[in-house]
């Protein structure tokens, strides 16, 4: 990857982006095992805290501070989505 | 100094994700998994937040970094509580050896309701006859 400032050496960049990467697999694997739907919910906000994560790694990889808005928006999303869901299940099994 | 600072911020931040995503799949339980990922993931965050901040010293990225901080610390223990009560409500089982259930028998699933025991709390008794 061409780009990169000093400061974070490279290496560190690159290892945190892949063990992000594997995490998000793991993470992955929660969502499709379940085995109930509030499993999943969790594992999906744990996905998209960690997506957030590497747009921070990524900000300071490229040098590029804009793309920290993505991770403002991608907190508000994941955290309306999990209240939205919790709702969502709460009705449907009252009812 | 600022690299220092952010370089171990980053390293330890993906360590706690690294680490949240594996208590996420080892974790026996809804609730323990909640937990795991709530609290874990969220310090996790901070501290690559914090790396960003020390990498480019710069004020409006360092209050932009602190904004995610703040609202994540803000929103993770509600959507905690209300996935944790949610999955309580639909009946996700608690695992093998779990002790305190403070709610069971407490919870009729028929009408959705709460109540407290006999002889539990007096206001709340009287709230119920009243």
């Amino acid at each position: 990857m061409s780009g990169f400032v000093d400061g974070v050496p490279d290496f560190v960049i690159e290892l945190a982006l892949l063990a992000l990467a594997v995490s998000l697999l793991i993470a992955f694997y929660r969502i499709v095992r379940g085995p109930s739907l509030i499993d999943r919910v969790v594992a999906l906000e744990l996905t998209a805290t960690i997506v957030a994560g590497i747009v921070a790694v990524f900000a300071i990889g490229i040098d590029e501070p804009a793309i920290i808005d993505v991770a403002i928006a991608l907190a508000l999303v994941a955290f309306i989505s999990a209240v939205a869901f919790a709702r969502y299940a709460e009705r449907a099994r009252q009812r | 100094m600022n690299d220092l600072l952010a370089t171990i911020a980053v390293i330890l931040g993906t360590a706690l994700a690294v680490l949240s995503a594996v208590g996420l799949v080892r974790m026996p339980d809804v609730y323990i998994r909640l937990q795991v990922a709530s609290k874990a993931s969220s310090l996790g965050i901070a501290l690559l937040m914090l790396g960003v901040a020390a990498h480019f010293d710069d004020v409006s990225v360092t209050i932009r970094a602190l904004l995610v901080v703040a609202f994540l610390f803000l929103t993770a223990p509600v959507a905690a509580h209300v996935l944790g009560r949610a999955a309580y409500i639909t009946g996700c089982p608690l695992t093998a050896g779990s002790k305190p259930d403070d709610l069971a028998g407490r919870y009729d699933r028929a009408t959705g309701r709460l109540a407290a025991p006999d002889g539990a709390q007096r206001g709340d008794r009287e709230a119920e006859a009243g």
